[in-house]
């Protein structure tokens, strides 16, 4: 049963990975990717790591792949074009994925661990205490160095994006709260006592 | 225990601590009038930082279960990042600031790339080196793109960003790969399951992934593509950065993970590194002869400048990290002295970066143009010069490790790298008369930068301030 779940999921996320890459439609690209993504989740939860297979969905296909269709729709990218762009470097391309593909079958066909490499593999699964739980303590003890600089990584990336798209603009009219407040008809009114036939 | 692990990584938590206190700061007072003064107090706070780990020698201290090693070696590098890093912010304030670019956020960038670098050149893991590598970098995409307006310093960052993650993938999955044959990330648990003899194709691959991501970083040749480009695009301060810290960091980094993971089989990296250096030296020597662009000029002389680092690093030996230590000082210290002047170039208040417009210079400013001089020997490595002494190391240590070959091609390209260097003082010297001269505008801290850099190039030969018996010292720590 955990087997045939298995290929299922294996199939179903390496035809989403493909389809995403060759559908014409780049609405559909996105869907097939949900589609690798949900896959990959079950082949999560096949391992025993679940909080990691929901974080997967909530995050990935959630907000991640929503972004992306928004994006996809939003952006006006001509995609006939571009694809012929790409067509011109296939032939490289297809040579370059095949040399690949071949020295991956070489270092997976002979692929042995070293001797002692059973020995230094963290446990995958703790037995008494639930996935969350582990991911936690992991995360803010071994871990919270690491924990930490990618917090600051992600602090970095929020200036990013903010030093390069917010523009303050000098022509425009903004509201000035504590001047609004503190408007009062003695200071917005000003009374001119125009004499007759002569105009201010 | 943890207090004693934040005792250790102290000088990196004051900075980044410093950078988000001054964000907030800045983003509730003036913001940009800040600028200023925030370019000033980071630069000073990394000055003192730099005094601070240099003058603490505690041996070699782990924390964070050995995902952050403190040793010598670690402490070479930090210094020599803060100090450039310091050196450049307070070059570039005022040329910022006259182009109308000096954001708030600038420095602050600078510092959080500095936190990266700290922590890459302390990594113990194959994850907290990841996680350094993506602060420095992602710091440094978005100072690449700072300027807005301009389509090729966003072409810059985008392209550096892009490309930048392709290697970061190519990093993480030989990481991967050394994890599925070791069962650990750590360093030191690397160095005891990979023993000599006993390397399988999958490892093999792993160990390749990550050079290649390296690489990458330290613009080596073939994954140079990105360098001139982003050079020429980014604004010249900026430029000065990348060609400075991020090198040191990136060299230092590239070290700490062949010694410390994989010292068990040097003969394995050996090759592959001695391949990268050959390529770097020789594409820097010749493809930067055709360039005009003096930012360009620089992006292929630091690809050489990388190509001649790496021999130390490819010799495999302590002697090989001293003399690659060595060279990166020395190589940090001409550039930001060649970076302070093409900073001073321009005509009617425009940078101009053009290799003509230095045409007969030397009748103008004889004093400026006799410290180009200075510096563009010492680049070229023509003897009297300290560069030619950061080259001789390197090669000494070469032919000791029995990589002669190597050697002998560095000499060549060396000589063909010379011309170029050498053409721009022909035209300050020599050069037929132009129309449109430039007039350099000099402020205090440019000329300071310029000169002292020059007079170091000279006094160094005799005097070397320590840094020899320090990177001797820190080359032992590594390697051993």
């Amino acid at each position: 049963m955990t087997v045939f779940a298995f290929y299922l999921f294996a199939i179903s996320a390496i035809t989403g990975g493909l389809f995403t890459v060759i559908s014409r439609q780049p609405v559909h690209s996105v869907l097939w990717l949900i589609l690798s993504f949900l896959s990959a989740a079950g082949l999560f939860v096949l391992l025993g790591a679940e909080f990691v297979a929901m974080l997967l969905i909530i995050v990935y296909v959630g907000a991640v792949a929503v972004l992306f269709l928004f994006v996809v729709m939003m952006l006006d990218v001509d995609f006939a074009e571009l694809k012929a762009e790409m067509a011109r470097y296939m032939p490289l391309a297809l040579l370059i994925g095949l040399i690949i593909l071949m020295q991956f079958v070489m270092a997976f066909g002979a692929w042995d661990s070293a001797q002692g490499a059973a020995a230094n593999l963290a446990q995958p699964i703790p037995t008494d205490r639930h996935n969350t739980e582990a991911l936690g303590v992991i995360l803010y003890d071994q871990y919270f160095l690491l924990f930490q600089l990618a917090g600051l990584i992600l602090l970095v990336a929020m200036i990013g994006a903010i030093v390069l798209t917010l523009r303050h603009r000098k022509d425009i009219k903004r509201q000035d709260i504590v001047g609004q407040m503190m408007r009062d008809p003695a200071k917005a009114m000003e009374l001119k006592d125009v004499k007759p036939g002569q105009g201010l | 225990m943890i207090q004693a692990d934040l005792t250790i990584i102290l000088p990196e938590i004051v900075l980044a601590v410093y950078a988000m206190a001054a964000l907030i700061g800045a983003v509730y007072t003036t913001k940009d009038e800040l600028a200023p003064l925030l370019v000033w107090t980071t630069a000073g706070l990394m000055a003192l930082l730099a005094i601070w780990i240099a003058t603490n020698s505690d041996g070699t201290r782990v924390a964070f279960n050995g995902m952050f090693v403190d040793d010598g070696f670690a402490r070479f590098s930090k210094v020599a990042v803060l100090l450039s890093a310091a050196a450049v912010l307070v070059m570039s304030q005022e040329y910022m600031a006259r182009r109308n670019l000096l954001r708030f956020e600038f420095p602050l960038l600078v510092a959080l790339a500095a936190v990266g670098m700290m922590m890459m050149v302390s990594a113990g893991d194959l994850m907290s080196l990841y996680m350094g590598l993506e602060l420095q970098s992602l710091s440094l995409y978005v100072v690449a793109a700072l300027r807005r307006d301009s389509a090729k310093s966003t072409e810059a960052g985008l392209k550096y960003f892009v490309l930048g993650a392709l290697s970061s993938g190519l990093l993480l999955y030989g990481a991967s790969l050394v994890y599925g044959f070791t069962g650990t990330t750590l360093f030191s648990g690397i160095i005891q399951t990979v023993h000599h003899g006993d390397v399988s194709v999958g490892l093999l691959f792993g160990l390749i992934f990550l050079i290649s991501g390296l690489a990458f970083k330290v613009s080596a040749v073939p994954f140079h593509m990105w360098t001139p480009d982003v050079y020429e695009g980014a604004p010249t301060p900026i430029t000065a950065f990348f060609a400075t810290a991020p090198k040191v960091a990136a060299m230092a980094l590239f070290a700490r993970l062949m010694h410390d993971a994989f010292g068990g089989i040097i003969k394995d990296w050996q090759q592959v590194l001695v391949l990268l250096s050959v390529l770097s030296m020789l594409l820097g020597a010749v493809a930067a002869i055709g360039q005009r662009d003096i930012k360009r000029l620089m992006a292929f002389s630091s690809i050489a400048h990388m190509g001649y680092a790496l021999i130390g690093l490819a010799a495999g030996t302590e002697m090989g990290i001293k003399a690659m230590l060595m060279y990166l000082a020395i190589y940090v210290t001409m550039n930001i002295g060649t970076f302070a002047f093409i900073l001073m170039m321009e005509r009617d208040g425009k940078p101009v970066t053009d290799i003509d417009a230095l045409r007969q210079y030397s009748k103008r400013e004889p004093g400026k143009a006799l410290a180009v001089l200075i510096l563009m020997f010492s680049l070229a490595g023509v003897p009297p010069m300290l560069g030619f002494f950061a080259k001789f190391g390197v090669w000494q240590a070469g032919v000791d490790a029995g990589l002669t070959g190597l050697v002998i091609v560095s000499a060549i390209a060396s000589v063909i790298g010379a011309f170029y260097y050498l053409r721009i003082v022909f035209y300050m010297y020599f050069g037929a008369e132009n129309e449109d001269p430039i007039e350099t505008h000099s402020s205090p801290v440019l000329w300071v930068a310029l000169m002292g850099s020059a007079a170091l190039m000279l006094v160094g030969v005799f005097y070397q301030f320590g840094i020899e018996g320090a990177a001797a010292a820190a080359a032992a720590t590594l390697v051993n």
